[in-house]
């Protein structure tokens, strides 16, 4: 691997990701509302029209059916599309075609038509943008089977996920946090394509396993922190991929820790933290010294004003009392 | 009805009968009705299941427009699909076989009546979503011109389709980037149970697809030589790069919507008004009077498709079905099939 770092952002290595795959498969495209003359609705595509053109950097009419559809039938008709929609919440208007075509068409043929398509959207609250483009609906689309559900949470994985998603057979549907765009850091000059199966422990410890994905994964280090504060060793697990989930890496942990917090910003009720919990009842009760702990939205459409946003969002201090109440759970 | 009849058919003149030709259609539609009526006996006597809609009378839209088809030419159709799956040449053992579930169906026995595929004759579905199929053409015919490939993705869809969004996202993307589609609306008046005047305000469905920027036209779709020249016409100027296409095509079920359905909409005399415009045997006499076929040619022609229909039910009975321990199988693809495309 090459030692040479660059600075970059979550933005610049989605671009930086986007334009490899293009200049090595002509194969790939990128489809959606406002990629082209406007550069993407976050910039994530800025300057590539320019250099590829209106036929692979396509500008669509605000038709996502439409252009999820036609997204699904390139790639059976063998081209590797990039599909970007807007926000979460408008990608309600094409879950037909994601759901009833896209995840089924392989099943529902006997195994005769794949479908290499590749859909990135942005995703969550946090940026006081109120009830209808605050959703994290990544765990609803877990709930599918026959999609691929990855949640890039850093520099590395914004750069590589595409890149290796774009290799997968079937549907792969990422999701974006939108507080992350304009995270900076730096990455290896030569960084490239990562896996996508497998979550990964972004920070070691001891005493309980925080587990998280996509935006929260910030929030959850800086409760890690305070608890280190505190003299509790947190670990700090990324999912990265959604569906299918890697029990290996969180089941050992807890089995390590001998308790979990679970960080998930999407509604608690039948949940992707519901899931995950779980799946540590099935396969970890016994290990446990602590009931799971959940921290998630609270039930209520995402509020406009600042602090009745935070109040419901996952936060540093409410997962840390999270993480406290599992070290003595005869308290709580 | 006049309306429907109106302008679209008359005995082709420009081009010498063939009779050759004109009897492959007639077979063509003879064995989608014995298909049709066979299903219909097999589902009464719970021998196959699921819901089934079959389209007795509207054979002549799958033969004629499947006879203006290259085998390079993708078809993507609806959940009343038997008729183009026979008509765009998928065996008929494979297609009985899927009614039965079995694993030598067309889908594996995994799709049943609404979900027949076959790669092997870019026949992409089956699609029980309405309208949910016109997005997929427009996908495949962008993957065509996006690789140069010189070909046309045909779409099925009823006019019940032509009420969802879309209907409209997808003609309006065909038109705007000129994409080679063949939309073919096949108005049959009814969507389901609710007849056309119910549902569209603007009921000229060619007009409307007009305003989107598509050439649009009628057709007589129970008659199957003025289908066959409509799509004809329009595949050469798809082909051509003339953008996309869409045919109304004037049509109508003999049978209810489905096998769960009473019929309870139509008035009898209205079906028995159509059935006097019975495709099949509007070709019969039409090549009667060309001296194409006689009495006994078409009793022959009958008998034999019956019989083909029946081995197929035999054989479809007698066939395996998939190992419960192949459940999870295709719900991901499996090593080594990836890059494999149509």
């Amino acid at each position: 691997m090459n030692d040479t770092l660059v600075e970059t952002t979550y933005r610049e290595a989605l671009r930086a990701a986007i334009r490899q795959a293009m200049l090595e498969d002509e194969r790939v495209y990128l489809m959606g509302e406002d990629v082209g003359d406007y550069g993407g609705c976050f910039a994530v595509s800025l300057g590539l029209l320019e250099e590829f053109g209106p036929e692979r950097i396509r500008d669509t009419p605000l038709s996502e059916s439409a252009f999820v559809g036609a997204g699904i039938g390139s790639a059976i008709g063998g081209m590797r599309p990039i599909v970007e929609i807007m926000t979460v919440n408008f990608s309600l208007l094409a879950l037909d075609q994601i759901m009833n075509t896209a995840a089924s068409l392989l099943h529902m043929s006997g195994g005769q038509f794949n479908v290499p398509l590749v859909i990135r959207m942005t995703t969550g609250g946090g940026r006081q943008l109120a009830a209808q483009h605050s959703h994290s609906l990544e765990g609803w689309y877990a709930h599918i089977p026959g999609l691929r559900i990855l949640a890039p949470a850093t520099l590395e994985d914004a750069r590589g996920m595409l890149l290796t998603a774009l290799k997968d057979p079937d549907p792969v549907l990422i999701f974006e946090h939108g507080s992350l765009y304009n995270m900076k850091g730096v990455l290896a000059a030569d960084a490239g394509a990562v896996d996508i199966d497998r979550a990964v422990v972004r920070r070691e410890g001891t005493d309980v396993t925080l587990i998280t994905y996509g935006g929260t994964l910030g929030t959850t280090l800086e409760a890690a922190d305070l608890l280190a504060a505190d003299g509790i060793s947190a670990e700090v697990i990324d999912l990265r991929t959604l569906r299918p989930l890697d029990d290996e890496t969180f089941i050992g942990s807890v089995r390590r820790t001998h308790r979990a917090v679970v960080v998930d910003e999407g509604w608690r009720s039948g949940s992707l933290s519901a899931e995950i919990s779980a799946r540590i009842m099935e396969q970890a009760l016994y290990d446990l010294d602590a009931p799971v702990e959940r921290v998630c939205s609270a039930e209520v459409p995402l509020p406009y004003p600042k602090h009745l946003e935070d109040a419901a969002l996952p936060q540093s201090a409410t997962i840390a009392e999270a993480a406290r109440r599992t070290m003595s759970p005869e308290q709580g | 009805m006049n309306e429907h009849s109106a302008g679209t058919s008359s005995p082709d003149q420009a081009t010498a009968p063939d009779t050759e030709h004109r009897r492959e259609l007639l077979r063509t539609m003879v064995l989608i009705r014995r298909f049709e009526e066979t299903c219909a006996e097999l589902y009464s006597a719970a021998r196959i299941r699921g819901f089934v809609h079959l389209c007795v009378g509207e054979e002549a839209v799958a033969a004629g427009v499947m006879a203006a088809l290259g085998p390079d030419d993708a078809v993507l159709s609806t959940y009343r699909e038997h008729g183009h799956a026979l008509a765009r040449g998928l065996t008929l053992n494979s297609l009985m076989a899927e009614m039965f579930g079995k694993q030598t169906g067309c889908s594996g026995g995994r799709g049943g009546s609404m979900h027949l595929f076959d790669k092997s004759h870019r026949f992409v579905g089956g699609n029980a979503i309405v309208a949910a199929g016109l997005p997929l053409a427009v996908g495949l015919a962008l993957a065509d011109k996006l690789q140069n490939r010189d070909r046309v993705t045909v779409c099925f869809f009823g006019e019940g389709a032509a009420a969802e969004g879309e209907f409209h996202e997808a003609l309006n993307l065909a038109a705007l980037w000129r994409l080679p589609v063949l939309f073919c609306c096949e108005n049959n008046l009814y969507a389901m149970g609710t007849s056309i005047a119910k549902e569209h305000a603007a009921s000229d469905l060619a007009l409307r697809a007009e305003s989107y920027g598509l050439s649009a036209w009628p057709v007589d779709g129970m008659d199957v030589l003025a289908v066959e020249r409509s799509a004809v016409r329009a595949v050469e100027a798809i082909r051509g790069g003339g953008g996309p296409h869409f045919l109304e095509l004037r049509t109508f079920r003999f049978r209810a919507h489905s096998m769960y359905d009473p019929d309870r909409y139509r008035e009898k005399v209205e079906i028995e008004q159509w059935k006097e415009r019975d495709p099949i045997d509007a070709l019969v006499k039409t090549m009667k009077a060309a001296g194409q076929i006689d009495d006994a040619g078409l009793a022959a022609m009958r008998s034999e498709v019956a019989d083909a229909v029946a081995a197929a039910v035999d054989t479809a009975e007698q066939a395996p079905f998939e190992p419960v321990e192949n459940l999870t199988r295709f719900v991901t693809s499996e090593a080594g099939t990836g890059e494999d495309r149509p």
